[in-house]
């Protein structure tokens, strides 16, 4: 009873100075709304308009209509014409082009032998029959543009010569569940959920121990009956309402502006972001009794939010990443939550089904808690 | 129960190989303020911190109010009071603010809060300034905010480091009544200081220089148990008269005030006035025996070990 009484006197205590520190109240609100506008928009995996040259060794009509042919996928986009394969290349080091399409002087040849074309020749493996088209030179540094632009290897080429397009079955028929429209921001927001999270999660309380310390509050506040576990409590506490207060922001605002719909039920919803929200702040409670001041503390916060944001899936599919990697992402709560807050929001999958996520947050909070409650200690040694 | 209510035996604290605290050995009495004086560094924080529970004794024993530190350190929390050097309230919560926090974190009754928080507001000035941020208030108004804080329990013991270094004169006056308003009511007080007005108010202090105690007592006993005549010696060419008396071994040292010189001359020598009058060929009516100051009990048994 006397340790709920305290508990309670540091919650409201944390939230009349929250209320009176506006730049951090104002981070609080400002944070998710302006990085989900930067990344709803910005971050698009669909690659369009490619900057890319070409060089027509033939100067047809033939090659002309080829040309636009290729522009009209939108995959690239021609912004300069070279006459030799120097030139070329130097623009694409120079990184003017990404790409550049080479159409030799006998393009026309080589089209109306192409097997794509289908005039009706029989298929040849004659060596004269199977030569491709034209050639692509690409930069291949960045895999996602190459990746974009191999796509292209096999455009159909019917449109071409106005012939019927007559569509080849495919080995395998697609079906694409939550998402058929590959919108990336649907994707994105439910990820950003856990970015958002972590950062502001980690940043405030990781700051909170190490700020008492650094105005001399501690010292007066370790001789009062307060105790460690009191004291970590009625730290996080008051947080637990601003993460929700973010996440209602950022998955309101993905609703209306983004459309990303919110497909499982808000009380899933609501005990998952609860138990990331507790794994993240005990985190930055454990960072706040290690660090000695706020520099500190905020540099051990970076390191933490990095790997949170490149390892846990928000950006890079955790299945690609190899198996020691993996190791480092599973420690992360970030990836965990990933996991959760994209099945109960794309899938309606039930979070008792996940229940080794689950597990894990809780089972983080709980340790998280003992060892910073154990590494406070009540003097000065 | 005995009216011991600190007692310390063989106290010592290093740091590293710093000797912050070598051997101390004191007791306080119930109802008593008892000061720690000393230049800065001597041990003054180190002793009250470690008498708080708040750093452990290399070696030696304490026991506070019965109980034995630092094992019964949180039993003893809520019997105690500590108003550190720094202002340690929260610069960005009311004074009233602050003064509820801690009130909830001694685990006083909503009722009681509200009584005891109005009696303080009133008893230290505050009340005009209840619902001001207290980061906003002066040296002496967070001074007293600070001990109202450290009070708010009705502790039988108050530790007060340092409490008047940011305060000016009228106010460390005030102050002082407060605190023997509080040890009339039963309080036993330890407070360190570097202020010699100050450690004459103590009912009992001890002096301390670079961790060892070199002399405790009441102000009175110091002053009469200093081994030293203090003479005032009036004359032209003081700074080289000063020269000249320090250079005598008997002479221990001597200090200008204004147009006087003070000088400490050791016991050794049964009559200082006829000694001076001898070695430096001054008038007798130039020299008078003036009753000694706590500043020269401190001069006297400190410097020895100063570098």
């Amino acid at each position: 009873m006397k340790a709920l009484y305290r508990i309670q006197a540091i919650v409201s205590k944390e939230l009349i100075q929250l209320k009176r520190d506006r730049m951090t109240f104002g981070m609080v609100i400002m944070i998710p709304l302006i990085q989900l506008m930067l990344f709803g928009f910005a971050i698009n995996t669909n690659i369009r308009d490619i900057p890319v040259g070409v060089i027509d060794q033939s100067q047809t009509a033939l090659s002309r209509v080829l040309v636009q042919t290729v522009r009209a996928t939108q995959v690239v986009k021609f912004t300069q014409h070279f006459y030799d394969i120097e030139s070329a290349n130097a623009a694409i080091a120079r990184g003017e082009v990404r790409a550049v399409l080479v159409i030799p002087e006998d393009v026309a040849q080589r089209l109306v032998r192409h097997q794509a074309v289908g005039l009706g020749s029989p298929p040849s493996t004659d060596e004269e029959t199977s030569r491709p088209v034209a050639q692509w030179i690409v930069d291949g540094s960045d895999t996602m543009i190459a990746a974009a632009i191999k796509g292209l290897r096999n455009m159909p080429l019917t449109e071409l010569l106005r012939l019927p397009s007559n569509r080849s079955t495919p080995t395998f028929e697609v079906a694409l569940f939550y998402n058929p429209e590959q919108r990336t921001v649907v994707n994105i927001v439910p990820g950003l959920v856990g970015v958002i999270l972590t950062m502001t999660m980690i940043m405030f309380t990781s700051a909170a121990i190490v700020r008492e310390r650094e105005r001399g509050n501690l010292e007066m506040l370790i001789t009062t009956p307060i105790r460690s576990m009191e004291l970590m409590l009625g730290k996080i506490i008051p947080y637990m309402f601003i993460g929700m207060l973010q996440v209602t922001i950022i998955l309101g605002i993905g609703y209306s502006l983004f459309n990303v719909p919110i497909n499982g039920s808000l009380a899933q919803l609501f005990g998952a972001t609860l138990l990331f929200i507790m794994a993240s702040l005990t985190l930055g409670l454990v960072i706040s009794t290690i660090a000695k001041n706020q520099l500190q503390s905020m540099q051990m916060t970076i390191f933490v939010l990095l790997p949170s944001i490149l390892l846990s899936g928000f950006m890079f599919p955790y299945e690609g990443m190899p198996i020691e990697a993996q190791y480092i992402a599973e420690a992360l709560p970030a990836t965990h939550f990933m996991r959760l807050v994209r099945g109960v929001i794309l899938r309606d999958v039930d979070i008792i089904d996940m229940s080794y996520d689950v597990s894990w947050l809780a089972i983080f909070t709980v340790i998280g808690l003992i060892i910073a409650s154990l590494r406070f200690k009540k003097n000065l040694e | 129960m005995s009216d011991t209510v600190i007692r310390a035996t063989q106290l010592c604290r290093h740091f590293g190989s710093l000797k912050a605290i070598q051997n101390l050995n004191f007791e306080v009495e119930r109802g008593q303020i008892y000061g720690f004086l000393g230049p800065n560094g001597c041990g003054k924080t180190t002793a009250i911190r470690m008498l708080t529970g708040l750093l452990l004794p290399t070696s030696g024993e304490v026991e506070v109010l019965g109980l034995t530190l630092p094992r019964d350190a949180e039993k003893l929390r809520l019997k105690m009071g500590y108003m550190t050097q720094k202002f340690s309230l929260y610069d960005d919560l009311t004074v009233k603010e602050n003064l509820q926090f801690i009130a909830k974190i001694y685990g006083l009754s909503r009722h009681e809060q509200r009584s005891r928080i109005n009696e303080l507001l009133s008893t230290y000035g505050l009340d005009q300034r209840a619902g001001q941020l207290a980061g906003s208030m002066s040296g002496g108004q967070k001074q007293r905010l600070g001990l109202a804080a450290a009070t708010i329990h009705k502790p039988e013991l108050l530790f007060l480091d340092e409490p008047t270094s940011a305060v000016d004169p009228e106010n460390r006056r005030d102050f002082w009544e407060k605190l023997f308003d509080l040890s009339d009511q039963g309080t036993s007080i330890i407070v360190s200081t570097h202020y010699m007005d100050e450690a004459e108010r103590c009912h009992k202090l001890a002096i301390l220089e670079t961790g060892i105690k070199r002399a405790d007592g009441s102000p009175d006993e110091l002053m009469r148990n200093m081994g030293a005549h203090v003479v005032e010696v009036e004359s032209n060419n003081l700074r080289q008269l000063k020269q000249q008396l320090t250079a005598l071994p008997e002479v221990i040292t001597a200090a200008q005030l204004g147009s006087r010189l003070r000088v400490l001359v050791s016991d050794s020598c049964i009559d200082p006035i006829v000694f001076l009058a001898q070695h430096e060929s001054l008038d007798k009516q130039q020299l008078h025996i003036v009753r000694p100051s706590l500043e020269d009990v401190f001069v006297t048994c400190t410097g020895k070990g100063r570098q």
